[in-house]
């Protein structure tokens, strides 16, 4: 792809020069690769929020009895930890970051459907950011429901818990514009000649995402409301003092939340399809199984949620439906991982950063995945229920899958996003140490749970000593990786060497533009005429046109 | 799969007004029948009945004054996706309900 | 699956920067896509019908295990004002859609007008949900109240869900209202025309998905005997 010119005076859109300056060029631009460094910029403060969260838990269960913090301190924590990973970086994650900055620019469009919508979503998610810190510092003190404000007990406690509601709710509503955008925008703005079949597999998991965001948020977001409006009006909706049914709560919660839980990981998936390809220089193995598997997981997704209740006192035929359930859905997500080691299979592999990621995550992902199993089946899941178990087993798919991804796909899009190159070996050396102590800390906890060590307790009995402070370990090997991992990015942004046009050699169109793109993506809208990782026809069109270039030296 | 085709866009559906009067003569005949059907006790029949008109008149709107019926079939997709995930969310909730 | 779909190669082509705001929804654009606007108005109005969807999950699973409660609390609603305001709201639903085929025909005037009327009837539902909720509170049935907590639980319920329920529809119409008023700006400003009218256009199908929520809430509530 070297032979490609840049052509004219390009200005990058970090350059370009508006109507308005500074700041306000930011925060009030349409741009979408703006709004999506917005995004990057603010999950990425977020994470690292919730992260240091996380270090001091696990600070808290180094030593037996109080260590650092009492109990009341310990369930806000445990709370504000689930609150802000879920609602401010996971959920929106992968879709608001890379999904803004490159979906338009994969399917060849200049923007999104609806800027202004866009940029109004971005607003929503800092107003819901800016609540949820906010409500740590009302009078009724941070939040201690868990993230999941089981009722009753989140209609009895004293601390906020309508305002984090009104929190999730507009974050909710974040959401679901997102979706709404990136659907509207899928189906009108693909380049000609750019059919279902041939968009980027990145393409088709973001837009599975936006139909779970756009089909699932109003039912959580209702619900949360309807919890704020019995808090603070008293009308009998879920008391059972009132006739309420608490566990009717719960299946309002997990309707959501469980398909939530495909919203974090369907883009991930996505961003692996576009990383194996690129890094294997091979065409992906099976490209219509993983586009069709997306919407598979995305629509039996939506009928597992039950496993989140199995000792809630359902009734027992909803119990084996919600397991049978839980077992199909372990099969489009194999055949995503069988497709993706398929595909590395006889390619020519360059570890690169992002790959080694990727990598990672195959590995921490199918053991999360296969753990989901063992908690999905009725019998265990009643020994394992509310243990570390299924921290761990929570941690290995979220963090393993959509966290490792979500800084993969960073790694990946870095040079075209900033223009920028890091240091290959320095994120290498990152990558081993986060892998490793993320290893240390969760495989542990598999084991604590299967002891039976259970969850939210600030305290543990003796036998555990030794397993807690090996998983505190890892927590901090850990988040020295992570550290590596930021500084090195860091400079890279500072002075890194320019990135080119095309620095991996990868295949879909964001690859065809300038590092960083210019302020409309494209000169001139491209016509499709191959697949997205057609890399046999893209070496054919480059033999014809050195054999044109050849012969039209040859007349001269 | 050109299923967003283009024609509405060049070519508006036109709906006259003798077509809108007609299907509101419809909700309001369905209004008052399922008000008089309300006074009668047919058991456990009584609320299917009640949901099955409100569904008919729900249909009426859809079609006419919603446009569906004239739109792309695109439209009838999504809408057919969110129906049936609101159907099957009832189902498996009263999975747990009914066997309780 | 190879052949280039017509829909696609509309690629709205658009002039100078956007940075700062031209963008596809601006009406009277030339290469606005309306299609584009349509299907993100059809998308927004079905989250919202996944929203009363969930409040109608509750209300049938309550139902289900307070039937006799329910219909006992049912005996005390007003069936002809819940059957008025359902005649109400068709007659604004009509003349809504009236109003679209006026202003495409190119009658302004008689657009403006019908558009006059659906908010009339809007403001008069609400009137009347002011009054029958003014009477149930008078009769001391409103969350917390003595007389309804002595009742049984799935009495508390039913009128629990009464509120929110139709409180939340309520609020729908609010916001009709106000859509709907800036249409009739809009119209009366020429910024929608009888060429460009998607935004009347969507402004209609919210309008109609209110009166349809409206249509299952009716039996719901006012209907048990």
């Amino acid at each position: 792809m070297a032979d490609h010119v840049i052509h004219g005076n390009y200005v990058d859109f970090y350059d370009e020069k508006g109507p308005r300056k500074g700041i306000l060029a930011w925060i009030l631009s349409t741009d979408h690769k703006r709004i999506g460094l917005m995004y990057l910029i603010a999950l990425t403060t977020f994470f690292c929020i919730g992260a240091t969260i996380g270090v001091l838990m696990r600070l808290e269960m180094l030593g037996q009895g109080r260590t650092i913090m009492g109990p009341q301190t310990y369930n806000s924590l445990f709370t504000l930890h689930g609150l802000i990973m879920i609602f401010l970086f996971v959920i929106p994650g992968i879709p608001a970051v890379f999904g803004n900055f490159f979906l338009p620019i994969m399917l060849g469009a200049k923007d999104v459907a609806f800027p202004r919508l866009n940029l109004l979503s971005w607003w929503l998610y800092i107003t819901g950011g800016i609540f949820a810190v906010l409500s740590l510092f009302l009078a009724g003190g941070p939040i201690d429901t868990g993230w999941t404000f089981y009722v009753p007990y989140s209609l009895r406690t004293g601390t906020d818990v309508s305002w984090m509601i009104l929190a999730a709710f507009i974050l909710g509503f974040s959401s679901i514009l997102t979706g709404l955008n990136f659907i509207t925008t899928i189906h009108r703005m693909r380049a000609p000649g750019m059919g279902w079949f041939k968009m980027p597999l990145f393409a088709w998991s973001i837009y599975a995402t936006a139909w779970i965001q756009l089909i699932a948020t109003p039912i959580v977001g209702i619900t949360l409301a309807l919890v704020a409006i019995e808090r603070i009006f008293g009308v009998g909706l879920f008391d059972p003092t009132l006739g309420g049914d608490p566990i009717l709560y719960q299946h309002m919660f997990w309707i959501y939340s469980h398909p939530a839980v495909y919203i974090m990981i369907l883009p991930a998936m996505g961003v692996v399809s576009e990383i194996i390809p690129t890094f294997a220089h091979r065409t992906i193995f099976g490209y219509k199984a993983i586009a069709i598997s997306s919407l598979a997981i995305a629509f039996v997704g939506y009928f597992v949620w039950g496993h989140h209740m199995f000792v809630s006192g359902m009734s027992d035929t909803s119990r084996w439906i919600f397991s049978l359930f839980t077992f199909l859905v372990a099969i489009p997500s194999a055949v995503k991982v069988f497709n993706w080691t398929a595909t590395l299979y006889k390619g020519s592999i360059d570890l690169k950063a992002p790959l080694l990621f990727v990598l990672a995550f195959i590995f921490v992902f199918s053991i999360g995945g296969l753990s989901g199993l063992v908690v999905g089946a009725l019998a265990t899941d009643v020994h394992l229920t509310d243990t570390y178990f299924v921290v761990a087993h929570f941690h290995f798919v979220v963090f393993g899958g959509t966290g490792f991804i979500f800084f993969a796909a960073l790694h990946y899009w870095f040079p075209k996003m900033f223009g920028k190159l890091y240091n290959d070996n320095v994120a290498k050396v990152a990558i081993s140490m986060i892998t490793l102590g993320f290893l240390m800390l969760y495989f542990t906890f598999f084991i604590l749970g299967y002891q039976g060590m259970p969850r939210r307790y600030y305290d543990y009995l003796p036998q555990y000593h030794w397993e807690h402070v090996f998983a505190t370990v890892g927590s901090w090997v850990m988040i020295s990786g992570f550290i590596v991992m930021f500084v090195n990015l860091f400079i890279a942004f500072r002075k890194g060497p320019r990135a080119g046009m095309n620095p991996w050699g990868g295949m879909t169109l964001e690859w065809t533009v300038p590092s960083p793109p210019p302020m409309e993506n494209f000169e001139e809208i491209p016509v499709i005429t191959h697949g997205p990782y057609d890399y046999h026809a893209q070496q054919e069109a480059e033999q014809k046109q050195e054999e044109f270039n050849q012969s039209a030296e040859d007349e001269k | 799969m050109a299923t967003d085709g283009t024609h509405n866009d060049s070519h508006p559906h036109i709906v006259n007004y003798g077509t809108y009067v007609l299907i509101w003569l419809a909700l309001l005949a369905l209004t008052a029948a399922t008000v008089a059907v309300a006074g009668i006790n047919f058991g456990g029949v009584t609320l299917w009945l009640a949901i099955l008109i409100a569904s008919a008149k729900a249909t009426l709107v859809l079609n006419v004054f919603m446009h569906i019926k004239f739109d792309d079939v695109v439209f009838k997709v999504f809408i057919a996706i969110a129906i049936m995930t609101l159907l099957a969310v009832f189902i498996f909730t009263f999975a747990d309900y009914i066997f309780r | 699956m190879s052949k280039v779909p017509g829909a696609v190669v509309e690629q709205p082509a658009l002039p100078g920067s956007h940075a700062d705001g031209s963008h596809m929804l601006e009406e009277g654009h030339h290469h606005a896509d309306k299609m584009g606007a349509k299907i993100g108005m059809w998308l927004f109005l079905l989250t919202e019908l996944l929203l009363f969807g969930g409040m109608f999950l509750i209300y049938g699973v309550y139902r289900y295990m307070n039937n006799e409660d329910f219909h006992a609390a049912g005996q005390g609603m007003n069936t002809i004002i819940g059957a008025f305001n359902t005649v109400i709201l068709l007659t604004s639903s009509l003349t809504v859609a009236m109003s679209i085929t006026a202003l495409q025909k190119g009658n302004k005037r008689l657009s403006i007008t019908l558009l006059g009327f659906t908010i009339f009837f809007a403001v008069w539902f609400l009137i009347n949900k002011y009054f029958e909720w003014s009477h149930e509170i008078h009769k001391g049935i409103y969350p917390k109240s003595p007389e309804l907590t002595s009742r049984s639980p799935g009495e508390i319920l039913f009128f629990g869900l009464y509120y929110v329920m139709t409180g939340i529809h309520g609020l729908h119409v609010i916001i009709g209202i106000v859509i709907l008023s800036f249409m009739v700006v809009f119209i009366a400003k020429d910024k929608v025309t009888s060429s460009s009218y998607t935004k009347l256009e969507n402004s209609g199908l919210y309008w109609h998905l209110v009166d349809i929520i409206w249509i299952f809430l009716f039996p719901l509530f006012y209907l048990l005997r």
